[in-house]
């Protein structure tokens, strides 16, 4: 049940990755590598406040205004200098592994010392339960990890609904058809660059802020702890998409967190099963390789099959 | 009022590449009016109605529009005073979202964009009764995709996207030209009664002969970049098909000489 909990957790966390990923490669069509590097500035900002006393809300906003900034650098090297999006992508993820090196000092930050929302759970949980651990279900499960997953589940929640919220509106409309149909959307009178700009300032912001309570539930912030995240969040887009098998904003966008919690509850399943951690992102990387390829190649199959019927 | 004022262009100077698109092109279209431009193929129709957007920087030349010199605009700038549809009609619309947001879209062209809502209540019963007018029966489809619509029935949506609020100039670029006959005379019908309703000033470019006598009060033709002939007036009420054929014709002749004359001087001395 802990391992249930854990990896909901971590998924629900993390589905605000996904839902960055979402911004930036279903609206904007970008795969967009900063998120590997502005997850990590979320994470070391936010991890460095924490240790500094920083109340852990200001630490995570901090978090998050690191990834709307890194985000800005990028939409600005693509809007503004014309640099391909993978090449500004890679430039901007290149430098934010120095940034990210400087803020904290060293490659990894502990959070042993200062309040973080860990702690918050902690005292809520002895609140609430009135006991460390929970009977749950006939499992003892600790009430701290309970609170942590009920935060985490609000906080997906409300990031979820805002982004819904934000997407309907008069200007989130105008971003979702920058991405769908730029040379349209420029003759309605939209300034496209700004709007991508905007847009992927908003993904790596999401992304940051998914490293800021990331960091704050494993108990450290790592320079290394954004290998492979881009393609992680891909992965939860590319399981949410066949899930919801829609393309209404809503259930794109509940397809994204759904995607993220049960991809971390295979990969939990997989680990639990033998899979060697070491071959984590290999996997991922091949279950995102298959997801794009493998429909494309069905299609291919599929096309000769029904030519062929009518003459058999 | 729209001034256009010895308008040129060159793409890709200097090279082996080198076209000269646009070469001193004036004009003058009083509120109002409706002209059509014809010409064939590279001659410079399209690339003055993207001149007048903004798509690119001019070499030479002005334009102003509504008492401002919008020379300088950038294109999205100048897209609040000009509604385009373009040739392709998957170009004019958002394909994956609504006919609604699409339409929404251009609710709002030339305001600034808010956290309002984009579909409010009171917008939606607006959009019912504007694409009923189109008679199309779209009316009943305003939640479906916009993508999932034939391109006679886009290519209509794009067109009342383009005039919902009332441009200082329409550009239409060849706009019928990629629809099968019974859809392009649907959606030309439908721009006749637009235009008609909001006495909107407009710029067709058209291939067909019969479209650019039959529409409009002032036919330009092209040439090279260059306007070869214009007539406005008297002389555009008595202008017919054959007519302008016989100019088209003689402006091909016009070119082949040159073509031939070239090739016999480059044999000649090179």
């Amino acid at each position: 049940m802990t391992l249930l909990i854990g990896a909901l957790t971590i998924g629900l966390i993390l589905s605000l990755l996904a839902l960055g990923v979402y911004i930036s490669y279903c609206v904007f069509d970008i795969a967009d590598i900063t998120t590997d590097g502005s997850i990590t500035l979320g994470a070391s900002i936010c991890a460095v406040l924490i240790v500094h006393g920083v109340n852990p809300l200001l630490a995570t906003l901090a978090g998050f205004a690191g990834g709307l900034a890194a985000g800005t650098v990028t939409g600005i090297l693509q809007a503004k200098f014309h640099i391909n999006a993978l090449l500004s992508g890679i430039l901007v993820m290149t430098g934010l592994y120095s940034v990210n090196l400087h803020v904290m000092g060293k490659s990894n930050v502990p959070l042993l010392s200062g309040t973080s929302f860990t702690t918050w759970a902690e005292r809520l949980g002895q609140a609430w339960f009135g006991q460390p651990e929970v009977d749950l279900l006939g499992w003892l499960v600790s009430s701290r990890d309970l609170v942590t997953l009920l935060g985490a589940l609000g906080v997906s929640l409300l990031a979820g609904l805002a982004l819904y919220w934000f997407f309907r509106t008069e200007l989130g409309t105008a971003m979702r058809a920058a991405g769908d149909n730029p040379q349209m959307i420029r003759a309605l009178g939209v300034n496209v660059e700004r709007y991508r700009i905007l847009g992927l300032a908003l993904a790596n912001g999401l992304t940051a802020l998914s490293g800021a309570l990331l960091a704050q539930y494993q108990g450290f912030a790592d320079a290394q702890m954004g290998i492979g995240m881009m393609v992680w969040g891909l992965a939860s887009v590319i399981i949410g998409e066949s899930l919801t098998g829609s393309r209404s904003l809503g259930l794109a966008i509940y397809g994204a967190v759904a995607g993220s919690v049960l991809f971390r509850m295979l990969v939990a399943m997989a680990l639990r099963w033998g899979l060697n951690p070491n071959d984590l992102k290999l996997v991922t990387a091949l279950f995102v390789f298959a997801a794009l390829v493998l429909p494309h190649l069905l299609q291919r199959w599929k096309r000769p099959a029904a030519v062929a019927q009518p003459r058999s | 009022m729209l001034t256009v004022r010895n308008l040129c262009k060159t793409f890709h100077g200097g090279t082996v590449n080198e076209v000269r698109a646009l070469h001193g092109v004036s004009l003058e279209l009083p509120e109002a009016s409706f002209l059509v431009i014809v010409g064939g193929n590279g001659s410079g129709k399209s690339t003055l109605l993207n001149a007048i957007a903004g798509c690119f920087r001019l070499d030479d030349g002005e334009i102003h529009l509504e008492g401002h010199n919008i020379t300088r605009w950038p294109e999205h700038r100048r897209a609040r005073l000009i509604g385009r549809v373009f040739q392709n009609p998957f170009t004019g619309s958002a394909p994956n979202m609504s006919v609604a947001e699409n339409l929404a879209l251009a609710a709002r062209r030339g305001l600034p964009r808010t956290l309002g809502r984009a579909l409010s209540k009171r917008l939606m019963n607006e959009l019912h009764e504007q694409v009923r007018q189109l008679e199309m029966g779209l009316e009943d489809r305003l939640g479906n995709a916009i993508g999932s619509l034939s391109g006679g029935q886009r290519q209509a949506l794009t067109l009342l996207m383009a005039t919902w609020r009332r441009p200082a100039v329409l550009l239409l670029d060849e706009h019928t030209a990629a629809l099968d006959p019974k859809s392009a005379d649907q959606v030309l019908r439908v721009t006749e009664a637009i235009v008609q309703r909001h006495k909107l000033t407009t710029l067709m470019v058209t291939h067909s002969m019969s479209q650019a006598v039959n529409l409009g009060d002032r036919i330009v033709m092209m040439h090279k970049g260059s306007v070869a002939y214009r007539f406005a007036g008297a002389d555009k009420q008595r202008l017919g098909v054959d007519d302008l054929l016989t100019r088209f014709e003689d402006l091909r002749r016009r070119e082949l000489l040159d073509e031939t004359a070239a090739a016999l001087l480059e044999e000649t001395y090179v």
